[in-house]
Formats: C-alpha cells, sequence, structure tokens
C-alpha cells in the first residue's frame, strides 16, 4: 500500500519529545535509545505511547521474563501453555478446560468497584476470546490490616465490584480466598481466575493470518478511559485543557454480556481467523500482538474506530483501555455475516483496517500517517533484565517446646477460628451468585475445592466434574520464598485432590513489589524456582499467568504472593466429596506426619503475637504419595468428607468440617505421641489431610500398605467438638465466632 | 407441555430454566427472543432471570415494553400461563400483569443463599405438587427482591389467596429470620388473580437435582406439566 511509505504526519498541536515527555512513558533512557534506532528517527506522540505500552512492565514482563522460563508448561494433556490470552487442557471426551488468572491491583485501590470489576471483565474476556463459554469465576483477595481506616471501604467496594460484573454476566463465582495483613495496607490485591469449556477442536487464537484480511473492531465504543500516561499528553494534546480522566477503567458488564454471547455466535461460524480481546493497552496490544504472532503487518484507520466522544485523538484511540472491545480478523466475505450478529446484540461493529506483508504496523487518520513502526523489532529488541537478586534466608526453626500452650483451649481455638484469616467469608461469597448455571456441586466453604458439572458431557455416562481452587501463603514466601512458593504449589494440588479431582495445571499471578530491588527480585526468583519444583514433582504443568510488581507503597513491599489458580478434574462428579462432616459414627483419620511445625503458624501469630521462623517444609514426594493415596480413596467411595489440614493446624480443620456439616467428633492425640499437644493440633505441617469415613480401618490398613502415615484420631458425632482430655466445645459456639467476625466488621462504624 | 422461555438482551438464568424444563418434559423448550412479537403458541410461557437490559432503569423496567412483553400480556389475557422468576417477576410486575413491586434488598447488598419457602396454596397450576404449608429448600439471587404492596392490595392477595410462597424458617415459622430481602410480610412468591401467573423471586430451576442444590424445586416444574400436559 503506497500509503506506507509515507513518513508520519504531525498532528496539530503535537510537542517534540523531550526527555521530559520521554520519562512520563515510563521510558528509561536507554530503552529510548533502542527506539530511536528501531525507528531510525523521533517517534511521533503515538508511536512513543505504543513503545511506552508494548515496553512496559506488564505487557513485556521484561524483569520477569528470564524468570517465568524456568517454570513447566509442558504435558500430554497442555494444548496451550503460556503466551495467548489463557492457558487451555484437554479434559476428555473431547472438551478442553481454558483458564487464567489476572490481577486488577492498582486500580481496586484507587477505585474498589470498577477497579475490581473490570478486573472480572478483563479476565473473562481473556477466556471467551478463546472460543470458550466461562463456566466459574474465583477471585483471590488481600486487603491490609482490618484496622486500617481503608479497609471496611475496600473490602465493600472491591466484593461488590466482583458480584456487580460476574452477576450480570451470569458466571458463577464459586470460590477464592480472603486475607488481610498490614502489608496490604497500602496496596491491596485483586486476582480474578475465569474458567471456561470449548470444544478442544475448536480453539481461536491471536495469531493473524491471510494478507489483505480485514480487521474488525467490535464491541463498546472507545472512550478516553484508562489511558495509559495520558494525564500529560492529553493536557500537551488539548491546549484547551480539558478535564483530567481518571485512569480507572469503567465496567459494563452487560455489554459483556452481550460480546460474550455474540463473539460465540460468531465463533459457531466459519468466519474468524484470529481473535483478540483489548485489554491492557487496548487497541495498541491486541493489533500489535495479532500481526506479531501473524508474521504479518496491519493497517490501522483509525478514524473509522468507533468513538463514544468527539474530538478524540489517534494517541488516545490507541492507547484507551475502554473496556468490552474485541479485535478479530475475518476470513474474506464474511464481513456481513459477522456484522448482522453483532448488530443482532446492539453492538459495534467497524472494519478498522487489514492485514499486510510488510511488518509494519502503520495508523492512518483521515488519510493522513501518523505512525509507521516496525513490527519485529519492537518484540525482538525488547528490554529484558536480568535485575540483580537476594535470596532471602531460611529463617531459625521455631522449636515447640518455645512456644507456649494455650492456657485456656477453647479460648485459643475460638480466637483462631474468628481471626479474620480464618474467619468464615460467607458475608463475601453470599454477594456473588454462585449457583447460576446449575452445575455448582461444592460450594464454597463446603469443599477445599469447588466443583463444577461440565455441561454436555456424554449422555448415559456419569458427568464429568472440573474442580477449581486458588491458593497462597504469603507469611511463608515472605519467609522463605523457595518454601513458600512450593508450598502454594502443594496446597492447591491438595485442595483438587481433597475433592477426589486429580490437579491438571495452574495459573500464576505473580504478586511482588519492586522488582529493582535486589531482595524483592530475590523473592520472585526463590518463589519461581520453588513453584518450578513443585509443578515438575507434581506433574501440574503452569498453563497461563500474569505478574504485577511495584506492589509497594512510600517503598514499603507488599507480602509476596504468588497466587495459584488450579484445575483438575474427576470422571464421575458423583464419586466426588466436600469437606462437610454430616453424619456421626464414622472414623476420623489424619493423613500425613505431624512433627508440629509452629514457625509461620497461625497459632504463633494469633496466639503468641510472633510473625516469624522458617516456614513448615515442602517434601514434594511426600505430598505426592499422600495425595495419590487420599485421591484413590475417594475413587474407593471409602471417604464420606475430607478436609487437607493448612492454616492453623489440625484441630481448625477439624472445627472447619464440624461447623460446615453440623456434627461434631471425638478424638484425642494417639497414644504415645510425643508431639507437644499445641503443636500437634495447632502445628501447619504440610501434606496432611483429614478423612471421615465409614471404613477407616480399611483405609489405615491401606495407607500402612502404601507406606502412608495414618492414624485413627475417633469419632464423628454429637454437637461438640471434644478433644479428650483438652477442650469441649459446642459447634454452635465455634459457628458463631467464626461467622461473626466478618459481617460484625463491615457493619461497625469507623 | 410445550414452553417458551423468553431471552433478552441481559437475560442470563435462561439456560437454567429451559434446563429444568428439559429434565421434567424431555424437551427442550423454544427460546423467544426479545424482538420478537409473534412466537409459536405454547403451553407455558416462562419470564427468566438475569440483568434484562442490563437493569440499568429500574429492574424490569426497559423489558416490560418490549415487542414480546406486548405479546405476552396479550396471551397471559387470555389465560396462557405465565411462571415469571427473579428478573422475570420483576418484568412482570412492571408489566402490570401482578400486584407489587420488588424494591432494593433492606440490607442493600446482592445476596446468593438458600432460603426456606412456606408453600402457601397447592390449589394452584404451580404449585400443585407441595402440600399447602410444606417447607421448601431453594435459593435466591439478587439485589431486587424487597417485595412491597400497598394495604389494600396485600390485604386483597391474602383475601384471594394470591400470596404463592413466604420467605420463613427451616421449620416453617414466617418470621425476621428466614426473609433475605426485607419483603413485606415474608411474600416470596404471588399470583394474578385468575392464578396463572405466578412471579416469586426464588429460582425453584435451580434446585432440580440432588447434587446441585437439591430438588425442592422440581415439584413446580412437574405440577406445571401434570396441569398442562
Amino acid at each position: 500500500m503506497s500509503l506506507e511509505k509515507n513518513p508520519p504526519v504531525k498532528l496539530p498541536n503535537e510537542p517534540a519529545i523531550t526527555p521530559q515527555i520521554v520519562a512520563e512513558h515510563g521510558l528509561s533512557p536507554a530503552e529510548y535509545e533502542s527506539v530511536l534506532a528501531i525507528m531510525g528517527r523521533a517517534p511521533t506522540m503515538v508511536e512513543l505511547g505504543i513503545f511506552s505500552a508494548m515496553w512496559s512492565e506488564h505487557c513485556s514482563y521484561k524483569s520477569s521474563k528470564v524468570w517465568l522460563k524456568k517454570l513447566p508448561t509442558k504435558a500430554p494433556w497442555v494444548i496451550q501453555g503460556p503466551g495467548e490470552n489463557a492457558g487451555v487442557i484437554d479434559i476428555g471426551d473431547g472438551q478442553a478446560a481454558i483458564f487464567k488468572m489476572e490481577s486488577h491491583n492498582h486500580p481496586s485501590y484507587i477505585e474498589p468497584y470498577q477497579g475490581a470489576a473490570t478486573g472480572v471483565g478483563g479476565i473473562l474476556r481473556d477466556v471467551f476470546t478463546m472460543g470458550a463459554r466461562p463456566i466459574a469465576n474465583l477471585n483471590a483477595l488481600r486487603f491490609g490490616d482490618p484496622s486500617h481506616p481503608k479497609t471496611r471501604h475496600l473490602v465493600s467496594g472491591v466484593v461488590a465490584g466482583i458480584g456487580g460484573y460476574g452477576n450480570c454476566m451470569g458466571i458463577p463465582t464459586v470460590g477464592g480466598e480472603t486475607n488481610f495483613h498490614a502489608a496490604y495496607n497500602g496496596n491491596i490485591l485483586v486476582n480474578a481466575m475465569t474458567v471456561g469449556i470449548a470444544p478442544a477442536h475448536r480453539i481461536f487464537y491471536a495469531a493473524a493470518a491471510g494478507v489483505g484480511n480485514p480487521l474488525v473492531y467490535v464491541g463498546s465504543k472507545t472512550g478516553r478511559d484508562g489511558i495509559h500516561g495520558a494525564t500529560m499528553a492529553s493536557t500537551e494534546f488539548n491546549e484547551d485543557s480539558e478535564e483530567k480522566r481518571p485512569t480507572v477503567q469503567v465496567g459494563d458488564p452487560f455489554v459483556e454480556k452481550l460480546l460474550l454471547e455474540a463473539c460465540l455466535e460468531l465463533m459457531a461460524t466459519d468466519a474468524i481467523v484470529a481473535i483478540q480481546d483489548m485489554g491492557a493497552a487496548g487497541l495498541t496490544s491486541s493489533s500489535f500482538e495479532m500481526a506479531a504472532k501473524g508474521g504479518l503487518g496491519v493497517v490501522v484507520e483509525l478514524d473509522k474506530v468507533p468513538m463514544r466522544e468527539t474530538g478524540m485523538n489517534p494517541y488516545e484511540l490507541m492507547l484507551s483501555e475502554s473496556q468490552e472491545r474485541m479485535l478479530i480478523v475475518l476470513k474474506p466475505g464474511r464481513e456481513e455475516l459477522a456484522r448482522k450478529i453483532f448488530e443482532k446484540w446492539e453492538l459495534d461493529f467497524a472494519v478498522i483496517g487489514h492485514l499486510t506483508d510488510t511488518q509494519r504496523m502503520v495508523l492512518s487518520w483521515h488519510g493522513d500517517i501518523v505512525g509507521n513502526i516496525p513490527i519485529p523489532p519492537l518484540v525482538t529488541e525488547a528490554p529484558v533484565y536480568e535485575r540483580p537478586w537476594t535470596l532471602t534466608p531460611l529463617p531459625p526453626v521455631v522449636d515447640a517446646a518455645s512456644v507456649p500452650a494455650p492456657k485456656d483451649w477453647r479460648g485459643s481455638l475460638l480466637a483462631l477460628m474468628s481471626c479474620p484469616d480464618l474467619a468464615s467469608k460467607a458475608w463475601i461469597w453470599h454477594q456473588y451468585d454462585h449457583l447460576i448455571m446449575g452445575n455448582t456441586a461444592i460450594r464454597p466453604q463446603d469443599g477445599d475445592a469447588a466443583l463444577v458439572r461440565v455441561p454436555s458431557s456424554a449422555k448415559g455416562a456419569g458427568h464429568k466434574g472440573l474442580a477449581m481452587t486458588s491458593d497462597c501463603t504469603p507469611r511463608y514466601v515472605q519467609a522463605h520464598p523457595e518454601t513458600g512458593g512450593r508450598q502454594a504449589v502443594a496446597e492447591a494440588w491438595r485442595n483438587i485432590t481433597a475433592v477426589g479431582a486429580l490437579p491438571l495445571a495452574v495459573t500464576d499471578n505473580m504478586n511482588f513489589g519492586n522488582p529493582q530491588k535486589p531482595e524483592i527480585m530475590g523473592q520472585f526468583a526463590g518463589a519461581i524456582m520453588g513453584m518450578a519444583e513443585a509443578c515438575t514433582t507434581l506433574d501440574f504443568p503452569v498453563v497461563s499467568g500474569n505478574v504485577s510488581l511495584y506492589n509497594e507503597t512510600e517503598g514499603r513491599p507488599i507480602l509476596p504472593t504468588p497466587t495459584i489458580g488450579a484445575v483438575g478434574v474427576i470422571a464421575d462428579i458423583a464419586k466426588a466429596v466436600g469437606s462437610r462432616l454430616t453424619e456421626g459414627g464414622l472414623g476420623i483419620v489424619l493423613i500425613g506426619e505431624t512433627k508440629g511445625w509452629l514457625g509461620q503458624s497461625l497459632y504463633l501469630r494469633e496466639a503468641c503475637g510472633r510473625e516469624e521462623g522458617a516456614p513448615p517444609p515442602v517434601d514434594l514426594v511426600v505430598e505426592r504419595r499422600n495425595g495419590d493415596f487420599v485421591r484413590d480413596q475417594i475413587a474407593l467411595g471409602r471417604v464420606d468428607a475430607c478436609h487437607d489440614v493448612s492454616d492453623g493446624g489440625l484441630l481448625v480443620a477439624l472445627a472447619e468440617m464440624c461447623i460446615a456439616g453440623g456434627t461434631g467428633v471425638e478424638i484425642a492425640q494417639p497414644a504415645g505421641n510425643a508431639v507437644p499437644s499445641h503443636a500437634f493440633f495447632y502445628g501447619e505441617d504440610q501434606a496432611r489431610y483429614v478423612i471421615a469415613s465409614g471404613s477407616a480401618d480399611d483405609i489405615v490398613e491401606a495407607a500402612k500398605a502404601a507406606g502412608v502415615p495414618a492414624v485413627l484420631l475417633g469419632y464423628s458425632g454429637g454437637a461438640s467438638l471434644v478433644v479428650n482430655g483438652l477442650l469441649s466445645l459446642p459447634l454452635s459456639d465455634i459457628k458463631a465466632a467464626h461467622e461473626a467476625w466478618l459481617p460484625g466488621y463491615m457493619s461497625a462504624t469507623e | 407441555m410445550k414452553a417458551a422461555v423468553l431471552v433478552f438482551p441481559g437475560s442470563n438464568r435462561e439456560g437454567d430454566v429451559a434446563q429444568a424444563i428439559e429434565l421434567v418434559t424431555g424437551r427442550k423448550p423454544q427460546m423467544v427472543w426479545h424482538c420478537d412479537g409473534d412466537f409459536e403458541k405454547t403451553d407455558l410461557i416462562v419470564v427468566p432471570g438475569g440483568f434484562s437490559y442490563g437493569d440499568y432503569l429500574r429492574c424490569g423496567a426497559m423489558a416490560a415494553q418490549s415487542p414480546v412483553m406486548a405479546e405476552v400480556k396479550k396471551r397471559a389475557a387470555q389465560g396462557v400461563p405465565v411462571l415469571a422468576i427473579c428478573n422475570g417477576f420483576q418484568i412482570v410486575t412492571e408489566a402490570g400483569l401482578l400486584p407489587g413491586t420488588l424494591m432494593r434488598n433492606a440490607h442493600l447488598k446482592f445476596v446468593c443463599s438458600d432460603v426456606h419457602l412456606k408453600v402457601e396454596t397447592s390449589q394452584s397450576l404451580f404449585t400443585n405438587r407441595y402440600q399447602a404449608g410444606q417447607v421448601i429448600r431453594v435459593p435466591v439471587a439478587h439485589a431486587e427482591g424487597n417485595y412491597f404492596a400497598d394495604e389494600t392490595t396485600l390485604k386483597r392477595l391474602e383475601d384471594r389467596g394470591q400470596i404463592a410462597f413466604r420467605y420463613c424458617a427451616p421449620d416453617g415459622t414466617v418470621d425476621g429470620t428466614g426473609n433475605p430481602n426485607g419483603s413485606i410480610q415474608n411474600i416470596a412468591g404471588v399470583f394474578n388473580e385468575t392464578k396463572t401467573v405466578m412471579g416469586l423471586m426464588p429460582h425453584p430451576e435451580n434446585a432440580v437435582e440432588p447434587m446441585f442444590g437439591g430438588s425442592d424445586g422440581k415439584a413446580l416444574f412437574e405440577g406445571l406439566v401434570e396441569a398442562l400436559t
């Protein structure tokens, strides 16, 4: 196309690029030198904006790339690993599960409702872009200290935002986790995960193909919301000083619902060559990635982009992060078919360009070229940093004998069950529609993982179930990142196992502080090392993920939080178990070895006010052996309820099972066990499960044969939690303490 | 029984109710797009849950003005039964097919939870498989389910037996503890005067299988099949 030979024109009022403008775009002087070398001239403002977006930490992974490569990403069941909009795994019967977790931390802190809502919207689009109908959402939330003046407002807004978006979309929000810690006071974490299902033979990818094929824009109109670094730019462009726009995007779940249905309707035809949602960096990253992945060029006629308001310029159009938009490459001649579908759903539809063989991104504006960038060097010359890193040394091991036993056992259990991290989160998940679609088999709080029936399984056979969870124990990662990384993966794997499903793959959401500090980069490196080891040993590859760095306020970083989202499958959903203890007379069996590890335990923190020591070690071979054993026992139908032992230790796990199902237990520390009682019951040793079973003796015997530690602790029954010689507590008291904290906190006035 | 399920832009529980209908009848209902004012004759019309047109105005207010609802009003007047669930209940009250209105929940939050309902009468197409006074467990999922009607209307509803379900405690006690949204007199569902139109906030369609929320809602669909086949 002849247009492409023209040098870009300068727009009216376009400023000269100064070092200050470069800095405001987040590019270092060295990075700007690379820009000049690639372009062979000074870039225009819109070109600079594109470099700035594509080379941002968020889009380029420049600090994390070298480390992310160390994660295992392959397995026979992996259809698509990291690098696409979401990961794809084969779940049998010609079906694929498509999933990913993504953060929306900074926007959620600034504007909790919209920040969290658009976080959900973004991750939903990542999944349905690939051809999947979303079947479940999860979210992992970390808030500051409950006593911090902003925390209540943030909890309220984030939860309402997640519910507001997901509920309207009609996707059940089935699981997640919520923690509180002062390290998140100035920087909360909102990590949202979506799981979808698609026919395995019909997955849609972003790689463009076919020179001349039309580039189509669908969805909402583009406005001036969320423009990256736009504060400076828009005042420079518009001298009559337009009011500054907030940088947080505003979500419209209704439009996204229409977009979902329209896209799935179009996907059922053969019209699509490639499709990509407009997420971070909007039109820039979507058009760029499609062309780059296809080894092609693209012409974008920016004046054809549907605009929400008049007077928008190319810079704003390329960098707007308006929500609910998609970019599609259609097969030639399919424009009218596609247009009709989008018009039926009352969405914008515009052909805004076409593919070329030039490997250049050419932007035109009313006939003039306003940007002309070679695509391959922007990818190959993108900055990659091997930042200096210092590993966190392993803290000293806390000797259980140095930790006081509770003077009041009942009080200690009630205090743990009502502490912010362990208290019931029902106040949160009752605001999420977790039942829509009619496939939710294990609801929040009823099992270690959520369990959702997979629609349209083959008739006649038992229905398949997808188990899903999110997990991370940031205080372990802070204490020792390698152990913490290993533990986060292991606990997610354990959660899936505890419902009887086979863990298949992971999505990771790496939330860390400033990577330019060696100790923070060391946390990242350590966590990756631990995760890589765990994912390898557990055959649990990483198929998608997201990195969120610079989570710091006034130089104070968050706890390193590599959130692990995981998915597993159970062939017959009727064989799955939850953690609710609903009948008496069942044997209570503890699987796994208890040494009484109190370092970094919640008991140590909540009862003794100490956040210290080495976190519990994770022996991955033992983890796998114990988990495989538990899953086999569930498959044999011997297990009535199962719960993994994690935060708070054995006594908390038992209490949770009892109050969830309304049945008590009477147990004792096994005779001859030399571990101090407070360490036995509150220690957080890994690779452990509590099983309730009508055939407990068979399980103990089978465990012995398999070399798995297993011990009968007692039996279910009654309406109290009884530990012989230590405590007897009515379940109603535990339940009241467990359920009262969050609603009480949220309804209190400051 | 032939059923039609309306679909508005933003409907999202149409699939759930279609699944429940298919489970009890063995056949898929006809899905009717909001612009279709001339859909095939059916024995039952279902107005499903969701966020019709985004519910950015008053919930159900826009949908009540749609071409398909004009036709539903006509057919309801001819006696074709209408089952309106959640957003559907809001739509039919806005359309004037049922008395009263649904306000924002008293606690101002969305609520998704199992609730217990007391069946007020078995004398209807919709409740003939239940006993009067029976307690059933079904979920709710809404932000605007707080039923309100003025005193005169309430008295008329009571006098004519137009109250279908009330929220209650698990033991059947009708008091504040079982009321999830502040509805006046714990009203969860009502009939029109001829009991051919029923609206309710809870979701019987999400309680038709033991593993997936229990099966207390199934009898509602079975009762309809019995009455309309």
